[in-house]
């Protein structure tokens, strides 16, 4: 199938399963437990019941669910995903505000993650039972078995508060920072941890799997035929083998995505990285419903947008994909 | 004529896992002139493959090594050879063509660009002369369209296509010494012909030494001008092939060429039932226990068979068997 039609069909589906998100999330919402009303009203220190009703009069709350629904979905395509009570502004500027950071995070940790692990996991498919592939296995049984917030606190006792190397929280120094390069450089100094910390179970589980994968690859024919050649062990491992035991690498990065994105939440919120992650986390205790519905929408719009970038990518890795349905 | 490939006394032990070490070739003899075409025969696990491995010095080390031996090339011992020196060696002057055509290619690279790394590797050539290279190649063994498929990625080619693509790939540096191992196992008949006719046609071209490495009784009769005969790892019989058809001495040859079913025989004749060899190879857990390894399946063996290994006789001019039954005059002394 030509590229184009393909881009075509996976913005249909797209499309579909965003809207999917939409009604189901706010209904989700809208069955939770809780008055609207009463948090806006509790924010503004208390009111009587006529203020209440007026409350809910004005947002809205006061119509029947379908109405509300319809009235949400219609706004949404106009791209207006409401107004937030607890910032007073409308949603999206808050969500864009809080967008780069958690991209910022999300994406270097799925980059380290996927280089580090795929080099790692290379060199420990050379010695399957060397060290390296020991230390490995070893690595990731830590990073499966530690939880991201637990390996974060413990990051920070260690090597924020007894070993001060690295700032406990936040993304910059505040107002009296740095500007320019020196800018650059303190949000990098914000950015390690967190980042080790996400990146963690990430880079163990992409160890694994590209050991596995390229020790698979190195026993192929076609090895033995690029040996055959005369090539040198390099280009072997790094030329002809890489390349095929990298297809599996590429597959689960796109599949994980996601939840790389809800592990960036619980990350953003212990290191109070002002992110996505971090804003959710609040608008769920201030019950600030258009805020969370909107972070919902924009996190399965980058999922979906990632999925779509790793299927392009599998395609420009693997001749064998472009024309499987050509031929 | 003056050997162009010889291998001496060579022998190949692998590790096996309770920590024993199993002998899969043992003391091969065998050498081989330019232009001409030695065939090995045997069953598959007999040390055929592996043989051609060695040659290559790509046996994989650990769990396996070349115990010992020579493989002179043009009277450089390979086995003496740097790892360096065997990267110029392989591709160049010795290659090979695999059994499995379906998995031999790379993937995710164009046979283009396969076979063009190979003469960009050993002749230093650029991505564009590389290019014209395997054009010229894949016309060489009569891939159609050579110009479109040259960008085309294996998975777009044909079983037999692949397989001369691992010819031109393999032929591309003109090398002295061709090692073909099955193939055109995986290939259907008519194929297997072509390939052959193919092989035939440019060993002419390029005076190429080919060592055929086959089970195939047919494809030997057709390719080979001698034929080695193994089993479990040692060699049983050589001679010319002529010889080896029609006077096969050791009872391993005997059967093999029995196996071969006739069709030039008169239709009007009832057809013998097809033979078959009693038993199977023996694993490589059971090699190297002295005697000959043949003895449990030969239907003329004799009480010192399974004790004594017996060693390489002349059975005739040109003709060696390792078997005692041509060997019984030695023994009684």
């Amino acid at each position: 199938m030509r590229l184009p039609a393909v881009i075509a069909k996976r913005l249909g589906y797209a499309l579909a399963l965003l809207f999917a998100v939409l009604v189901l999330n706010f209904t989700l919402l809208y069955l939770a437990p809780g008055d609207a009303a009463e948090t806006i009203a509790g924010e503004a220190g208390g009111a009587s019941p006529e203020m209440l009703a007026k409350i809910r009069k004005d947002y809205g709350l006061d119509l029947p669910f379908l109405d509300q629904l319809y009235l949400y979905l219609l706004k949404v395509v106009q791209g207006d995903f409401g107004h937030s009570f607890y910032f007073d502004q409308p949603v999206t500027t808050v969500i864009f505000e809080n967008l780069a950071p958690t991209l910022l995070l999300v994406v270097s940790s799925l980059l380290i993650a996927i280089s580090f692990g795929t080099f790692l996991g290379v060199f420990a498919a050379r010695r399957p039972n060397g060290l390296l592939s020991q230390i490995i296995t070893v690595l990731a049984l830590l990073g499966y078995a530690l939880p991201v917030f637990w390996t974060g606190i413990m990051l920070i006792i260690l090597l924020a508060s007894v070993i001060p190397l690295f700032p406990t929280s936040g993304m910059d120094s505040g107002p009296l920072g740095a500007a320019g390069f020196g800018y650059v450089w303190e949000v990098l100094h914000h950015l390690a941890l967190p980042v080790l910390t996400l990146s963690t179970i990430y880079l163990a589980f992409y160890s694994r799997l590209s050991r596995a994968s390229m020790m698979d690859v190195l026993g192929a024919d076609y090895i033995r035929t690029a040996r055959a050649k005369g090539l040198n062990e390099r280009v072997v491992v790094f030329k002809h083998a890489l390349r095929n035991a990298v297809l599996p690498v590429v597959t689960f990065a796109g599949l994980q995505f996601g939840a790389l994105f809800s592990g960036a939440v619980l990350v953003e919120t212990v290191f109070s990285w002002p992110g996505l992650g971090t804003l959710a986390f609040d608008s769920i205790l201030r019950r600030d419903t258009p805020t969370l519905l909107g972070i919902l929408f924009f996190s399965a719009l980058i999922v979906i947008v990632a999925n779509l970038l790793t299927d392009l990518a599998y395609r420009l890795v693997d001749p064998r994909i472009k024309s499987a349905a050509r031929a | 004529m003056s050997a162009l490939l010889e291998v001496r006394g060579l022998s190949v032990e692998f590790d096996l896992k309770d920590g024993a070490v199993s002998r899969v070739i043992d003391g091969l003899n065998f050498e081989l002139a330019a232009g001409r075409t030695l065939g090995i025969v045997g069953e598959s696990g007999c040390g055929k493959s592996m043989t051609a491995l060695a040659i290559m010095r790509l046996v994989p080390v650990p769990p396996g090594r070349i115990a010992e031996g020579a493989i002179r090339l043009a009277g450089e011992n390979l086995l003496d050879a740097s790892e360096a020196r065997m990267r110029e060696v392989r591709g160049n002057d010795v290659s090979m063509i695999f059994q499995e055509p379906m998995t031999s290619l790379n993937p995710v690279y164009t046979i283009g660009d396969q076979i063009g790394e190979t003469v960009r590797l050993h002749q230093g050539l650029s991505r564009r002369d590389a290019r014209d290279r395997a054009i010229e190649m894949l016309r060489a063994v009569s891939i159609p369209a050579p110009e479109k498929r040259v960008d085309e990625y294996p998975h777009q080619l044909s079983g037999g296509m692949r397989q001369r693509v691992m010819i031109a790939m393999a032929l591309a540096c003109r090398p002295q010494v061709l090692i073909a191992d099955e193939p055109t196992t995986a290939l259907d008949v008519t194929v297997q012909a072509q390939i052959f006719d193919l092989l035939k046609e440019l060993q002419q071209q390029t005076e190429a030494a080919v060592i055929l490495i086959t089970h195939d009784m047919g494809a030997i009769a057709e390719m080979a001008q001698r034929v080695v005969v193994m089993y479990a790892g040692r060699k049983v019989e050589e001679a010319p092939v002529d010889e080896m058809l029609t006077n096969p001495k050791h009872p391993y040859t005997r059967g093999l060429i029995a196996c071969v079913p006739h069709l030039e025989a008169d239709p009007a004749l009832e057809r013998p039932p097809l033979m078959e060899i009693p038993g199977v190879v023996p694993s490589v857990a059971e090699l190297g226990r002295g005697g000959c390894p043949f003895a449990p399946r030969c239907a003329e063996a004799m009480d010192r068979c399974p004790q004594d290994m017996p060693p390489e006789t002349a059975v005739g001019e040109d003709h060696t068997a390792a078997c005692w039954l041509y060997s019984a005059t030695e023994a009684a002394a």
